[in-house]
């Protein structure tokens, strides 16, 4: 780390706090916006209970469209966050303090959203409440715990959980903050009731520290759970294309390439809107930028791998799927729009130190990289049910309906509501931690030189 | 016999070294480990004022967790199964390879809600027992005395020699008596 924040403790609180504190006008019309779009999601959704799912359009055999697809999506941006937070924390790197809140944030609401979508998918919500809780005692109808639709909700609500739990304890200094701050009776009463009474007594940071440890280490294992549950859905059943052995660690790591992009992306637009520069420097996302190059490495050599896997063992169907996805339309032009946009572009650009100390080359390589992430879920979905089998009399093409794009777009709404009404509410970057790291920062000499340094308890 | 009654006092101070300075006067004053506490809004390294080594049992806790999620995560999928054997795919009634996600996910969520419970436990949270100041959200940092009727001289006065800013005790500010209201 070579830029430490320079500011002394009273700056930091009254800098990461003055959006809690007050609300600028922008606020309100993003907020709106985004909710008008939110609103539309509500009124599809509507619709989609009161006619089921052929309002989407579906027929035989594709009937996993775009809920599903934007299901694994979420799921995806959703890991990145704790993988970020809890790795960072554990192995204690300094430049960690200002992204964790905003990447943890991030993690809550895409889960919440990611959730949302199996229901939505399902056309008839009620019905999953049988298929996921023991509760129909009288007519002996209990879920099947064979089955993915119970190891799904299973590890999410077991990661949300921790999430929320996880930032949760990681807020409470915070929260003590803004409760000495707040302003109005019912401001500062929800705000003491949700700090707990913490004072900051040396027994209550200690605990804090070690707390911040152990939640990182049992959620790290939850976090790699999820995905590969989450790639089961696909893996467990028969279809070609989908039931490949290393569809486990592809989904894993493919979660956090998009996932860690996302945490980029919001650094940036974060730093923008609440005026953070201070605090979020280019020292940072160079160094998610280079965590970014291992990942995609990484995500490439499984991409390669779910491609050879499926050619090399010659079987018909598999092959067949194969040369859908790569050959026919419209495949043949998403595929490379896929590779280029999620892989031969952004990966690249990242060797160049340039690219990675500059916020808008950063900003536009990892929306990018989430583009080509979403048609990667697309293309991993779709195909592999379009194509006609044997025995098979009715199929043909998806085509997307327009109640689809509408899902689609209030789910990125309610993600970024989610995150701008935290922040609104909560300090998004965490000042206590950043406090602690100018505690620590210091500098020391070497020959002529003087360097930045950080002890360590 | 009876309990001595003990109230706390909190001086706050500017500096860490004058809390530092605060906290050995309390020693020698006699005050043990027990009695003392420090508060600030920063998390400060341990034993920056010369505080002992906080104790804490906050490790067995997930592992207690991780065992109850296990035994509850085994009961509850067993007990589905059982309470309704329906072959399917000529599987056995109870799969361990079927099983074994719920069952890591019941582990894993226990483990995490029993170190949150002893997270709170540990930091003897909820706390709305202890002197505070929102000046210490400001910076300052607060030592914090628990004393006799007979330990509250010694203590005020190791915290005013230390260089304490304002000493407050449950009735008030000890340094900055309430101000007469001004006739109106």
């Amino acid at each position: 780390m070579q830029e430490p924040v320079v500011a002394d403790p009273r700056t930091v609180d009254r800098e990461i706090l003055d959006f809690v504190m007050r609300t600028p006008r922008w606020f309100f019309v993003w907020a709106g916006a985004l909710s008008g779009v939110l609103l539309a999601g509500v009124g599809v959704f509507l619709l989609l209970l009161i006619f089921g799912l052929q309002y989407f359009g579906y027929s035989h055999p594709v009937y996993w469209g775009f809920p599903i697809v934007n299901f694994v999506f979420w799921i995806g941006i959703s890991h990145a966050g704790i993988m970020v937070s809890a790795i960072l924390r554990l192995s204690q790197v300094e430049w960690r303090r200002p992204v964790t809140r905003a990447a943890e944030v991030l993690t809550i609401f895409s889960l919440l959203t990611a959730m949302m979508m199996p229901i939505i998918h399902s056309g008839r919500p009620w019905r999953t409440l049988y298929w996921e809780f023991p509760y129909d005692f009288i007519r002996g109808i209990w879920p099947n715990p064979r089955s993915p639709l119970v190891w799904d909700p299973s590890a999410i609500f077991t990661y949300l959980t921790s999430t929320l739990l996880f930032v949760y304890v990681a807020l409470l200094p915070d929260l003590a903050l803004v409760r000495d701050r707040a302003s109005g009776p019912i401001r500062k009463a929800i705000y003491t009731v949700l700090a707990m009474g913490f004072r900051g007594t040396s027994r209550q940071w200690r605990i804090q520290a070690v707390s911040g440890i152990l939640l990182s280490a049992i959620i790290l294992p939850i976090f790699v759970s999820v995905h590969s549950i989450v790639s089961w859905d696909f893996a467990v059943l028969l279809l070609p294309g989908w039931h490949n052995t290393v569809f486990a660690p592809y989904f894993v790591i493919g979660a956090v390439h998009s996932g860690v992009s996302a945490v980029v992306m919001v650094t940036i637009i974060i730093r923008k809107i609440f005026k953070l520069e201070n605090y979020i420097k280019a020292d940072h996302v160079d160094s998610l930028a280079r965590l970014l190059l291992v990942v995609a490495a990484t995500w490439g050599y499984f991409l390669m791998l779910d491609f050879m896997f499926g050619l090399y063992g010659e079987e018909p169907a598999e092959v067949a799927t194969w040369m859908k996805r790569t050959f026919e339309m419209p495949w043949i032009i998403m595929s490379p729009i896929f590779i280029f946009a999620a892989f031969l572009f952004p990966v690249p650009m990242w060797l160049f130190r340039k690219v990675r100390r500059s916020f808008k080359w950063m900003f536009i390589t990892t929306v990018s990289v989430n583009i080509g992430m979403w048609l990667e879920r697309y293309m991993l979905i779709i195909p592999g049910l379009e194509r006609k089998s044997d025995l098979q009399f009715v199929y043909g093409d998806f085509t997307p309906s327009i109640s689809e794009f509408i899902i689609v777009a209030a789910s990125f709404a309610l993600v970024i509501v989610g995150v701008l009404s935290f922040a609104k509410v909560l300090p998004i970057i965490p000042a206590t931690d950043i406090k602690e790291g100018l505690l620590m920062a210091d500098k020391i000499r070497v020959g002529r030189v003087e360097v930045p340094a950080t002890m360590r308890e | 016999m009876a309990v001595e009654q003990r109230r706390e006092l909190l001086g706050l101070f500017e500096e860490v070294d004058q809390a530092a300075d605060a906290f050995t006067r309390l020693r020698e004053a006699g005050f043990g480990d027990v009695d003392l506490e420090v508060i600030s809004s920063t998390p400060y390294p341990e034993g920056a004022f010369g505080d002992a080594p906080v104790k804490h049992r906050l490790f067995t806790f997930p592992f207690a967790g991780a065992a109850c999620g296990f035994i509850i995560g085994l009961a509850w999928i067993v007990g589905a199964q059982v309470s309704e054997p329906l072959i399917t795919g000529g599987k056995p009634i109870v799969a361990v390879p079927a099983i074994i996600q719920i069952l890591y996910e019941a582990t894993l969520l226990a483990a995490v809600l029993f170190t949150v419970i002893g997270v709170f436990f540990e930091s003897r949270l909820p706390d709305g027992i202890g002197l505070y100041d929102v000046r210490i959200a400001d910076g300052l940092i607060g030592v914090s005395v628990l004393a006799t009727d007979q330990t509250m001289l010694p203590a005020r006065q190791a915290l005013e020699l230390a260089g304490a800013t304002d000493i407050l005790a449950q009735e008030g500010s000890l340094l900055r008596p309430a101000q007469e209201p001004s006739p109106s």
